[in-house]
C-alpha cells in the first residue's frame, strides 16, 4: 500500500539531474574553469595587495558612492577584522560574494527586462522564482557538490541560485513601474524600443533595480557563509568549524566579520541607486560642479543672446525660483 | 437692403468660415477601437447596431464608427468627458493604439495596418505629441528633453542643441536649458513639452489634454501661447480636452464625443448655437458664452437707418415709424457716418434746414464683428444707444442692443426680431417723441 502511494518525485529529480549532468558536462566544465579562475584571481589580488591599501581603496569607494562617514567606518571596521586575524577569510568571502553577485546580476537583469516586456515570460518566471526562494538554501548545496565537487565553484553556484530571485523581481517591477506616459513619449517621437529601454526605462528603473541588487548581495552573503559547508574557503568555513567544534569565540569573531562585510556592502549598494540622497559623496560633488559649470555657461550665453520673454513669464520664473 | 447685408458679411468672420477648401491633413473614416480578446467580433456586432454595453463580455469598445477630417493648419479639438474615448482616438492617429477597423489617412498615407517601422517613421517625421502629465524625461536636462525628437530624427548634436535652445527661448525658458525637469513648475514643464513637440518640426501636433493638469491662470497663458505659435507656424493641431471653454477658445472646429462616438462636429459657434442633441446642449449650457460669441454672432439688422442724403423729415419719419429716438446715418455705400437724434431733427425742421449731417453726432460705440461679447458689456453700459457693428470699410453691418446682449448670455435665441433697437421707452429723449 505504502509503495503504491509513493510518488518518486525525488528519484525523478535525480534522474533529470543525472541526464543534465551527462548532457551538459562540457558546459559544467567551462563554468567551473571560468568561475574558479575568476574567484581565485580576485581573492589572490585582494590578498597580494597590502592590507592597508585594500582598506584605503574600499574606504575611498565608500566615500565616492556615499559619504566620508562610510569611509571612516570602513577603515575602522576592516582594521578590526584584520586585528582578529580574519583578513584572509574575509577577503575570500568578499571575492566569492562579488563574483556570485556579478553572475547573478548578469542573469537577473536581462531576465527581469524580458519578464517586464513579455507577460508570458513573466508568468513562467514568477513560479520558478518562488520555487528558488522557498526551497531551503541547504538543498542547493547537494547538486552543487555533485556538479562541481567541492571548493569555491559549488559555493558560487548555490549562491547565484539563491540570490537571483530578488534581482529578477526588482528589475521587472522597476521597468513596469516607469511612468507609462514617459515611455509613450518615446514611442510618440518615433524612438526604437531598444533606445526606449536604454534611454528611458532602464535609467528610470535604476533606483528599483539597485534596490534589487542590494537584496541580491545580502542574500549572496548569507549563502556564502553556507558555502563553507561545501568547502568554499572563507568566513563560512570558519563558522562551520566553530559550529562543529563548539568554539563560541571563533563563532563570534567570524560572525562579526560577516556582519562588517554585510554592512559595508549594504550601505554601498543602497547609495548606488539614490545619488541625490548623498550630497557629500565624491560622485555627487563632481556632478554638481559639472552642472554648475554648464549653468554658468548657459547664463553667459543668455546675456549675449536676447530672449523673447513676456512679462508674466518672468514673474512666474521668479516665483518658481 | 440693410437687412440682407449683414448675413453675407457675418460669414467672413474668421471663426465661422469652414476651412473646407484647405487640403486634408488627417482623414479618419469609420474607425473602431475595441480593447479585449476578440475585437473583430465586437466590431461586427456594433455594426449590426448592438449597444456597446451589451458586448462588454467580448471587449470594451472605446471608439465606435468615428469619422472626421482635419484640414491643414487647423486646430481641431476633440472634446468629451473622461471615458468618452477621446484619448484612445488621438492615440490611434499615431498608432500608439492600433485601430481595430477603419481607415486613418495622415498626410495622404494610411496608418491602420502599418508595420512598426513604418509607424515609427510617421511618428518621427510627421506627428509629435504633447502629453497631459508632460512626460518629460526626468534624468535629462531641459534642453536635452526638447532635443529628444530631433535625436530620433538623427540630427547632428550641434544642430540639435541649437534648435532646442531656440525653442526654449521661444517658449520663454532659455535660462532653464541646463536644469533638470524636476526643478520646473508644472506650467514650465508643459512649456518644455510644447517646445519639444514644436522643435521636432512635424506637420501635425497631437495634444492629449495638454493643459488639463495646469491651474487656470497658467492654462490660459498656455492656450494663448499655443494660439500664437500656431498662428505663426500654421501647424495642424489635434487637441484633446474635457474642458469646453478650452475647446471653444482653441478650436477652429470641435468634435464632441460621447461613449466612443462623435455626436457633433462643427465650429465653436455652431456647437453653441445649434447643438446637435440634448447631450451637447447640456454640455454647452455652462459655457462662458461672452468669451466665445462675437458681436457678429449676436448682432441684429440695423433698422433705424437713414441715408445722409435724406432730409431731416425722412429721419424723423423713420424714427416715428420705429418708435425710437435716434437713428444711424449712412452714406450711399452703407458706410456709417454718425447718428442723429429726434430732438435735433425737429429743431432742424423748424429752422428749415435740409442737410441732416449738420446736426449729426458721432456714434458712441462702434465695434468690429469679431469683437468678443465680453468686451461689449462696458460699452453698452456707458451708452444708451445700441452698439454699431461695422466692417473694415466702416460699413454698418448691424447693431447689438443691450437686450440682445443679455438674451444671448442666457439660453435664449441669440437674435429676436421683435426687439426694437434704439433706446427703449423711458429714456429722457422719448418724451419729445409724442410731441412730434
Amino acid at each position: 500500500m505504502d509503495e503504491f502511494y509513493r510518488i518518486p518525485i525525488g528519484t525523478w529529480g535525480r534522474d533529470i539531474f543525472d541526464w543534465f549532468k551527462e548532457t551538459f558536462q562540457w558546459l559544467i566544465d567551462i563554468f567551473t574553469v571560468v568561475v574558479k579562475s575568476a574567484v581565485e584571481g580576485l581573492v589572490d589580488l585582494l590578498l597580494v595587495t597590502p592590507t592597508p591599501i585594500v582598506i584605503l581603496l574600499l574606504a575611498l569607494i565608500g566615500w565616492y558612492l556615499r559619504s566620508w562617514q562610510l569611509a571612516v567606518g570602513t577603515v575602522i571596521s576592516l582594521l578590526v577584522v584584520d586585528s582578529m586575524g580574519f583578513w584572509e577569510s574575509t577577503m575570500q568571502t568578499l571575492g566569492l560574494v562579488i563574483i556570485a553577485t556579478l553572475i547573478a546580476i548578469a542573469i537577473a537583469v536581462p531576465l527581469g527586462i524580458l519578464a517586464a516586456k513579455n507577460d508570458t515570460v513573466s508568468a513562467v518566471v514568477k513560479p520558478v522564482l518562488d520555487f528558488m526562494q522557498t526551497m531551503p538554501a541547504f538543498v542547493y548545496l547537494i547538486p552543487a557538490v555533485l556538479l562541481f565537487s567541492i571548493g569555491f565553484v559549488p559555493g558560487i553556484f548555490a549562491t547565484v541560485i539563491f540570490s537571483l530571485p530578488p534581482g529578477v523581481r526588482f528589475t521587472e517591477l522597476g521597468i513596469r513601474g516607469v511612468d507609462s506616459e514617459t515611455v509613450e513619449a518615446g514611442h510618440a517621437f518615433g524612438v526604437t524600443p531598444g533606445k526606449i529601454l536604454r534611454g528611458i526605462q532602464l535609467p528610470l528603473a535604476t533606483p528599483t533595480i539597485m534596490a534589487g541588487i542590494n537584496q541580491v548581495i545580502m542574500l549572496a552573503l548569507s549563502m556564502a557563509v553556507l558555502a563553507g559547508f561545501v568547502g568554499a574557503d572563507g568566513l563560512g568555513k570558519d563558522v562551520v568549524a566553530a559550529v562543529a567544534t563548539q568554539r563560541l569565540e571563533l563563532g563570534i569573531e567570524a560572525g562579526l566579520c560577516v556582519v562588517i562585510i554585510a554592512v559595508f556592502l549594504d550601505r554601498l549598494t543602497a547609495a548606488l541607486g539614490n545619488r541625490a540622497d548623498y550630497p557629500t559623496s565624491i560622485r555627487a560633488t563632481l556632478s554638481r560642479r559639472k552642472s554648475n559649470k554648464a549653468i554658468a555657461a548657459a547664463r553667459s550665453r543668455i546675456i549675449t543672446v536676447p530672449t523673447h520673454q513676456s512679462a508674466p513669464l518672468n514673474i512666474l520664473e521668479k516665483v518658481a525660483k | 437692403m440693410t437687412d440682407q447685408l449683414p448675413a453675407t458679411l457675418v460669414a467672413t468672420a474668421p471663426r465661422d468660415s469652414p476651412p473646407d477648401e484647405r487640403p486634408l491633413a488627417i482623414d479618419v473614416s469609420n474607425v473602431y477601437k475595441v480593447f479585449g480578446k476578440r475585437p473583430q467580433e465586437v466590431v461586427q456586432h456594433l455594426k449590426t447596431g448592438r449597444d456597446r454595453d451589451d458586448l462588454l463580455g467580448l471587449g470594451t469598445a472605446a471608439v465606435i464608427d468615428v469619422s472626421f477630417n482635419v484640414q491643414k493648419g487647423e486646430i481641431f479639438v476633440v472634446m468629451g468627458l473622461s471615458g468618452s474615448g477621446k484619448s484612445t482616438l488621438i492615440r490611434m492617429l499615431n498608432g500608439l493604439n492600433p485601430a481595430s477597423e477603419g481607415s486613418i489617412m495622415v498626410l495622404g498615407e494610411e496608418v491602420v495596418g502599418c508595420s512598426a517601422t513604418e509607424l515609427r517613421e510617421r511618428r518621427r517625421d510627421k506627428m509629435s505629441m504633447v502629453f497631459q502629465h508632460f512626460a518629460l524625461l526626468p534624468h535629462r536636462t531641459v534642453v536635452d528633453n526638447v532635443a529628444y525628437g530631433l535625436e530620433s530624427q538623427g540630427l547632428p548634436a550641434v544642430e540639435r542643441q541649437e534648435r532646442a535652445r531656440h525653442w526654449l527661448d521661444r517658449v520663454g525658458l532659455g535660462e532653464w536649458a541646463d536644469s533638470l525637469p524636476g526643478q520646473l513648475s508644472g506650467g514650465m514643464k508643459q512649456r518644455v513639452g510644447i517646445a519639444r513637440a514644436f522643435a521636432a518640426d512635424t506637420e501635425i501636433l497631437l495634444m492629449d489634454e495638454a493643459f488639463s493638469a495646469l491651474d487656470p491662470l497658467i492654462r490660459r497663458e498656455m492656450q494663448e501661447l499655443l494660439i500664437e505659435l500656431q498662428g505663426e507656424l500654421g501647424k495642424t493641431i489635434v487637441f484633446i480636452t474635457h474642458d469646453l471653454n478650452e475647446a471653444m477658445f482653441l478650436g477652429d472646429r470641435i468634435a464632441v464625443m460621447r461613449n466612443g462616438r462623435i455626436v457633433q462636429v462643427g465650429t465653436p459657434n455652431r456647437i453653441l448655437t445649434d447643438p446637435a442633441n440634448d447631450y451637447v446642449a447640456q454640455f454647452v449650457q455652462d459655457v462662458d458664452r461672452a468669451r466665445i460669441l462675437t458681436a457678429g454672432d449676436v448682432m441684429e439688422p440695423a433698422r433705424s437707418v437713414v441715408r445722409a442724403t435724406a432730409g431731416p423729415r425722412t429721419a424723423l419719419d423713420t424714427m416715428r415709424r420705429l418708435q425710437v429716438s435716434a437713428c444711424y446715418v449712412t452714406d450711399d455705400r452703407h458706410r456709417l457716418l454718425g447718428i442723429v437724434r429726434d430732438k435735433d431733427m425737429m429743431r432742424l425742421v423748424r429752422e428749415e434746414g435740409t442737410d441732416l449731417t449738420e446736426r449729426m453726432c458721432p456714434v458712441p460705440s462702434i465695434v468690429k464683428p469679431n469683437q468678443l461679447m465680453a468686451n461689449l458689456f462696458e460699452m453698452v453700459v456707458e451708452s444708451s444707444l445700441p452698439i454699431a457693428v461695422t466692417d473694415d470699410d466702416d460699413r454698418l453691418l448691424g447693431v447689438v442692443p443691450r437686450v440682445t446682449l443679455l438674451a444671448s448670455l442666457a439660453n435664449l435665441p441669440p437674435a429676436t426680431s421683435a426687439i426694437s433697437i434704439v433706446k427703449p421707452p423711458g429714456n429722457p429723449a422719448s418724451g419729445e417723441k409724442g410731441a412730434f
